[in-house]
């Protein structure tokens, strides 16, 4: 009986699963069908393979300017919110008062404040200070990304003793090298979880980039993916190329580390 | 003592630069424009709450509000029954199980404008193929009812999202003891009973903070609507944070748009600060 139930629940398991990935396995099987036949039939195997579709995407996508804009706007956001986030929370854990609540206070407070609710000021001060560009947008994600990673390393720094800053301090250290040669490279689990976290917003993020580097040749892959969709919304065996090619970095991506992202992720919502 | 100020002030000076010109300011900006005839370049007279009175009486804004409301309230429900369903096949002692959380979590990773593509697709064309194929009327012409796209929105939502809240829900059942569950088995009890009486009970912070995510996900959601229905057909599935968008930058009513982004704040303001209560509660009640 505990046996038959068992099977039971790894086939309603395996059966979700195939729903689950049947919307990529679609997207990937009509990527290769010509025009014509994706008309006729979307669910039969393609008759005849063509690749035709993914050149003409990866061309018109732009694809190596646009992943290197993607790589280039997350690695850099991603190194300022850890380096700052870490150094922040470790003043404020470490010098508990007044001052330190409140402004733990603040950054968790403004995690409350949805984005729609700032945007439109925001992108005006911005402009009238001409930082309407990558530099901005990369100091705008440290903006929005400070508060819940600060929040993340203050409960990790909380639980790391004083007395070890205070005997390095003894023996002459100052208080950057404390954290960055002691403190710092104790934080590395958490620092996988705000990477990995902040990773995904930035990468995916839509929004923000449309508003700050709207320009030809700064498009990021969700960027460029909208008016490449738009130019193309009928013609789907181009789209569903472009798609596919969108979203294979990520995939591959997560095949190396999914481990690691899903333990970050569990652990950034349950906080 | 002077120099222990110094360290803790420019360790802190980058983060609260950042804070203070991304989000104070322009959220103060914003506050004081929504009382206020602002074109999106200068302000020339205060207006009350004259915008906030408009709001009112808006039908687009209203009917954004309450297609919102239902998306919500939908969204969740489905979910957390999958979430949660999830979470409880792959915690069995199955062979697949790593697997199995590998797939249902893969939709989290890829951007909400990316998949609302992928399923405009799915919803469009793959539909109507089965539709053909099975002689199906319904599931002919998707998106392009306001009721095809509402279901579409909510459908690709909580494939989406189910698998984030699966994440949410494994970590607290994967803290029940096992012993705790053997020993009710040893003593008689069935597998809904010990589901009703010791899995539900230790699961259920998870169920606060899962349903007040997925509450301020959903209210919040502007990515999906745009890609997979664009707020059409006729603006019928335009949720709020679009219709903030269109009033600023289609229309170009900036005060206008401003006072709707601080009513939707004010919104999801209130979702967010009933759960931090009903955490505080659970707290002093363990």
């Amino acid at each position: 009986m505990k046996r038959v139930q068992r099977y039971m629940i790894e086939i309603i398991g395996i059966i979700l699963a195939v729903i689950w990935l049947s919307p990529f396995y679609l997207m990937i099987v009509n990527s290769f069908k010509t025009k014509r036949e994706i008309f006729t039939d979307t669910l039969r195997f393609p008759e005849i393979f063509t690749f035709d579709n993914y050149a003409e995407a990866f061309k018109q996508l732009d694809f190596l300017k646009t992943f290197a804009n993607s790589l280039f706007i997350t690695i850099v956001s991603v190194s300022i919110i850890i380096i700052f986030s870490s150094m922040g929370a470790y003043a404020l854990s470490r010098r508990k008062g007044k001052i330190s609540s409140f402004l733990f206070f603040a950054f968790v407070s403004s995690m409350l404040i949805p984005f729609q609710s700032v945007m439109i000021p925001l992108v005006y001060i911005f402009g009238q200070v001409d930082m309407l560009n990558k530099i901005g947008l990369i100091f705008m994600y440290l903006g929005f990304g400070c508060s819940l990673s600060i929040f993340l390393y203050h409960g990790t720094l909380n639980s790391i003793p004083k007395s070890l800053d205070e005997a390095a301090i003894i023996d002459g250290a100052n208080r950057f090298q404390v954290f960055w040669y002691i403190i710092f490279p104790m934080l590395k689990p958490i620092t996988v979880t705000v990477a990995i976290l902040n990773t995904i917003w930035i990468w995916n993020d839509y929004l923000l980039p449309s508003l700050v580097i709207n320009k030809e040749g700064m498009h990021t892959i969700p960027l460029k993916m909208f008016f490449f969709f738009g130019e193309y919304t009928k013609q789907w065996h181009l789209a569903l190329a472009g798609l596919t090619i969108a979203i294979l970095p990520v995939i591959i991506g997560y095949f190396f580390a999914q481990k690691q992202i899903i333990k970050g992720v569990s652990e950034g919502a349950v906080k | 003592m002077k120099k222990q100020t110094l360290w803790y002030w420019l360790f802190l000076s980058p983060v609260l630069i950042a804070l203070i010109s991304v989000v104070v300011i322009p959220f103060m900006f914003g506050l004081y424009y929504s009382f206020t005839d602002w074109n999106g370049i200068q302000s020339t007279k205060f207006v009350g709450f004259e915008h906030y009175m408009e709001i009112f009486k808006d039908k687009e804004f209203i009917s954004s509000l309450w297609f919102t409301v239902k998306f919500s309230i939908v969204s969740v429900i489905l979910i957390n029954f999958f979430g949660l369903s999830l979470a409880l096949i792959v915690t069995q002692n199955i062979k697949t199980s790593k697997i199995l959380r590998t797939v249902f979590f893969m939709p989290n990773l890829i951007g909400g404008l990316i998949l609302g593509f992928i399923w405009q697709f799915i919803f469009i064309k793959v539909f109507a193929s089965i539709g053909d194929l099975l002689n199906i009327e319904s599931l002919r012409g998707w998106l392009s009812t306001p009721e095809t796209g509402f279901w579409g929105l909510a459908i690709v939502m909580s494939w989406q999202m189910a698998g984030y809240i699966m994440v949410i829900y494994i970590a607290y059942l994967e803290n029940i003891p096992q012993e705790l569950l053997e020993a009710a088995a040893i003593d008689g009890a069935n597998s809904f009973q010990r589901f009703r009486y010791i899995t539900f009970p230790l699961v259920a912070p998870a169920f606060t903070v899962s349903l007040f995510l997925t509450l301020s996900n959903s209210f919040k959601l502007y990515d999906q609507n745009l890609s997979l229905t664009g707020g059409g057909p006729y603006n019928s599935t335009q949720m709020l944070a679009m219709e903030i968008f269109k009033t600023a930058f289609s229309e170009n009513q900036m005060a206008y748009a401003q006072s709707k982004a601080v009513i939707f704040f004010i919104i999801v303001a209130v979702i967010s600060l009933t759960q931090v209560y009903f955490n505080k509660k659970r707290e002093v009640e363990m």
